[in-house]
């Protein structure tokens, strides 16, 4: 064949490939409202369990909609989270994605503008009738809702091992600081850890209980408000305690991997308390390998953190509506679903959390999480720091970096606290 | 050379043929979304298509007899790629760490160096330049000295060479993270019942005075600790470096040395080094710009302890969990101009002498 022929051969291939491709079935149309992309960091043990259950309800409810799972990993979000800010600067964003209620959601996302109010959904669907009347304005910009809250966790939980306890001869469990440094002097003489501690983000969660142990529910409140004032010397007062309560706790905090560890260091014995969320909880009763399979009341035992009793520390997973939906009606069977009874009763009680709707079966739940549920109903509710309830994201970091720098060096509390102030004057509340 | 233009009519039609095909499938890819097994192929798809499209474009460049022409237009696609994505992003980068952008919106607002003003006040920012500085002194000296150490030994002929050059090359396949993880282990700083890692053995051995908090020693002698994995896991590529320089010098010169009556002292100090000047160099400038950069060693064996922080970490938190953007595009903008100094003077050095060859 003379090369002459062999081009023209090629070129009439090419040609025929491409009309033939054209016609096959290859290229599919771009699906229009058939998938719904569900962004989340639930990617291990209960949460992604949860996710599944929920999943299974949906797919049951609409089966013409494809349930596409782009859970990222990454303890508390931090991997996700940043996956998502890509994406939605790029002008991509899922079909709906999980944040923590509150500042993270209003000062991040509804700051630019990406996410869109639900007065419609919570119209039609009802849905605010069954939150609790405390939850809502801290969901809200204006009076405008901007999410659908899944789960509720509780922050001010104080897992304790009674056998270390008992050992060292603290009779009664501490409800105030001043009591819990009583006991960790006789836990300390008794050769133990008091206090178990795990990487940086763990001792901004401790930060959060010692100082709303201190200022009481109000002060912490007003600290997230305009007008606040953190050189007041209540905030000292709160932030001795809390260079007070990291004197005991173990030297290796900052080398261990998440708070697992450090949970796991009072039920085996070699540390009295631990101050963790409640979803420690799954963590110690599930069976291995998700959980320790431990019982309740003999191998661990909880408690308010000291100074909270009465105090519901909370935060919540919720999914949003993004301000450029691409599948519109797919993200509101997803949300309807997510806020519906029966979705909520099949994610939380593998998740390990309780409802956000006051009408969940408390028979699904474990004794402990039936004690939330009581306490949620009863209790003040005030918002979480560390898991993005009262502070915007910006405003956060620079609190972790000021708690980093006071990490380094636990002696400069007056440090600390300029630091603290300077970072709601620059990012926060005293602007 | 003839500067004519031969047109070959067949090759024109494979040409047009080629570029109808690349922009008919990107057409039609753009409507669609190119579905294979169930993943989303419709990206390299669209890139498929673009290379047809330029594979016409090239044969038609092809009919001229200059070659030059085909040159420039095989090599124009990497150009434009090159200055896109890493030109025009360094400049990107370098405006929006001139705004005030923070939070998801672009904000472009013109504040001049008040980004860098304010990293230079920043107490964060100076651990983390402190922090570089330890970490760069000690992984640069560590590496130079513990590869020359094992090259100078490898040298010596022995028997089962391959062997423990392969041993100590291994580590650099390894990635940080998970050297760095592991290394966080062996490195556990604690006491008593829990005393784990390297401190056990210390302790078995009863070498109790050697028993170290590792990285959570006070600054800013911990961040010296974490030296340790990046020479375990660099000095191995030191030492291939010094090796090479090493079969590079002629047995004629060290035998001249012995026949003057040099000791082997004498001959490494005053002849074998001075030659081996140019390795340290680019010894240096390699692992000098992998210590300025470096993040996920630190983040593995660190975990984000401010302690332990790093210029790349403070970027990652300020831009991503803080959405601080203009303060993470000032972090990464500083980090370059420190690689910068780096490596400019180096690629000048040695095209100069490239030039003089």
């Amino acid at each position: 064949m003379s090369k002459k022929n062999l081009y023209s051969l090629l070129a009439v291939l090419l040609v025929a490939a491409t009309v033939l491709s054209a016609c096959g079935p290859k290229a599919t149309p771009a699906p229009t409202s058939t998938q719904v992309e569900i962004f989340s960091w639930w990617v291990g043990g209960g949460e992604a369990a949860g996710l599944a259950a929920m999943q299974k309800v949906f797919e049951a409810k609409y089966p013409s909609i494809k349930f596409v799972n782009a859970a990222v990993a990454g303890g508390s979000g931090t991997n996700a989270r940043a996956v998502l800010a890509t994406r939605l600067s790029a002008g991509d964003p899922p079909d709906s994605w999980q944040a923590h209620a509150g500042q993270e959601i209003i000062g991040t996302y509804v700051a630019a503008h990406q996410v869109a109010p639900l007065d419609d959904f919570f119209k039609s669907t009802g849905f605010g009738n069954v939150l609790p009347k405390t939850l809502l304005p801290l969901i809200s910009q204006d009076g405008h809702p901007y999410s659908v809250p899944v789960n509720i966790h509780r922050s001010n939980v104080m897992w304790y091992n009674p056998k270390v306890l008992q050992e060292a001869g603290v009779t009664a469990v501490p409800t105030t600081w001043d009591e819990f440094f009583a006991a960790c002097e006789k836990i300390k003489a008794a050769g133990k850890t008091c206090l178990a501690l795990g990487p940086q983000w763990t001792a901004m969660h401790l930060l959060e209980n010692v100082m709303i142990g201190t200022l009481g529910a109000d002060g912490w409140s007003k600290l997230w408000q305009p007008g606040a004032d953190w050189t007041s010397a209540d905030v000292t007062k709160a932030l001795d305690n809390y260079a007070k309560a990291l004197s005991y706790t173990n030297s290796d905090h900052a080398s261990l991997t998440d708070w697992q560890p450090a949970t796991k260091l009072v039920t085996d014995g070699d540390a009295a308390f631990n101050i963790m969320g409640d979803w420690a909880d799954g963590y110690l009763e599930n069976q291995p390998p998700d959980g320790l399979g431990l019982k309740a009341h003999t191998d661990f035992d909880w408690a308010p953190t000291p100074g909270t009793k009465g105090v519901f520390v909370f935060l919540s997973d919720s999914f949003v509506l993004p301000a450029n939906a691409k599948h519109p009606d797919a993200t509101n069977a997803w949300l309807t679903v997510a806020a519906s009874k029966e979705g909520q009763e099949a994610f939380n009680p593998v998740k390990g959390s309780i409802c956000a709707r006051t009408d969940c079966d408390p028979k699904l739940f474990n004794e402990y999480l039936q004690s939330a549920m009581k306490d949620w109903s009863t209790d003040t509710v005030v918002g979480s720091l560390t898991h993005g309830v009262v502070a915007n994201d910006a405003w956060k970091a620079k609190i972790d970096t000021a708690l980093g720098l006071f990490l380094a060096d636990p002696t400069k509390v007056a440090d600390f606290q300029a630091a603290l102030a300077a970072a709601c004057k620059s990012d926060g509340a005293c602007k | 050379m003839s500067q004519g233009f031969v047109l070959n009519r067949s090759q024109l039609t494979l040409a047009l043929a080629l570029m109808a095909v690349g922009i008919v499938s990107i057409f039609i890819l753009n409507g669609t979304e190119l579905d294979i097994a169930g993943k989303n192929f419709t990206s390299i798809g669209l890139l498929l298509g673009g290379l047809l499209f330029y594979s016409g474009i090239l044969v038609i460049v092809g009919m001229f007899k200059n070659e030059t022409y085909l040159s420039v237009a095989l090599l124009l696609p990497s150009i434009v790629a090159v200055a896109i994505f890493v030109y025009g992003f360094i400049a990107w980068s370098i405006r929006v760490s001139l705004s005030k952008w923070k939070g998801l919106l672009p904000d472009y607002t013109w504040v001049g160096l008040q980004q860098y003003t304010d990293l230079f006040h920043d107490p964060r920012f100076l651990i983390d330049v402190r922090n570089t500085g330890v970490f760069t002194v000690g992984f640069i000296a560590g590496c130079l000295i513990i590869g020359l150490g094992l090259a100078i030994l490898l040298d010596q002929r022995l028997k089962g060479e391959a062997l423990f050059r392969g041993i100590f090359l291994f580590p650099m396949s390894i990635s940080f993270i998970a050297s760095g993880v592991v290394w966080g282990w062996l490195m556990n700083p604690a006491t008593g019942d829990r005393i784990t890692g390297i401190n056990l053995i210390f302790k078995m051995l009863h070498l109790d005075f050697l028993i170290s908090l590792w990285q959570t020693t006070p600054p800013p002698w911990g961040m010296a600790f974490t030296v340790i994995p990046a020479v375990w896991q660099l000095s191995g590529f030191t030492m291939a470096l010094y090796l090479g320089g090493l079969r590079s010098i002629s047995e004629e010169i060290r035998e001249a040395a012995r026949v003057d009556g040099a000791s082997e002292f004498q001959i490494y100090r005053y002849i074998i080094l001075p030659l081996l000047q140019p390795v340290t160099l680019s010894a240096v400038i390699i692992l000098g710009h992998m210590s300025l950069k470096i993040f996920d060693l630190i983040v593995a064996i660190g975990r984000k302890d401010l302690r332990l922080d790093v210029p790349g970490i403070y970027m990652w938190n300020t831009t991503f969990d803080g959405t601080n953007y203009a303060q993470g595009a000032a972090i990464g903008v500083l980090m370059l101009i420190s690689v910068a100094i780096l490596v400019v003077p180096y690629l000048i050095y040695s095209m100069r002498t490239e030039a003089e060859l």
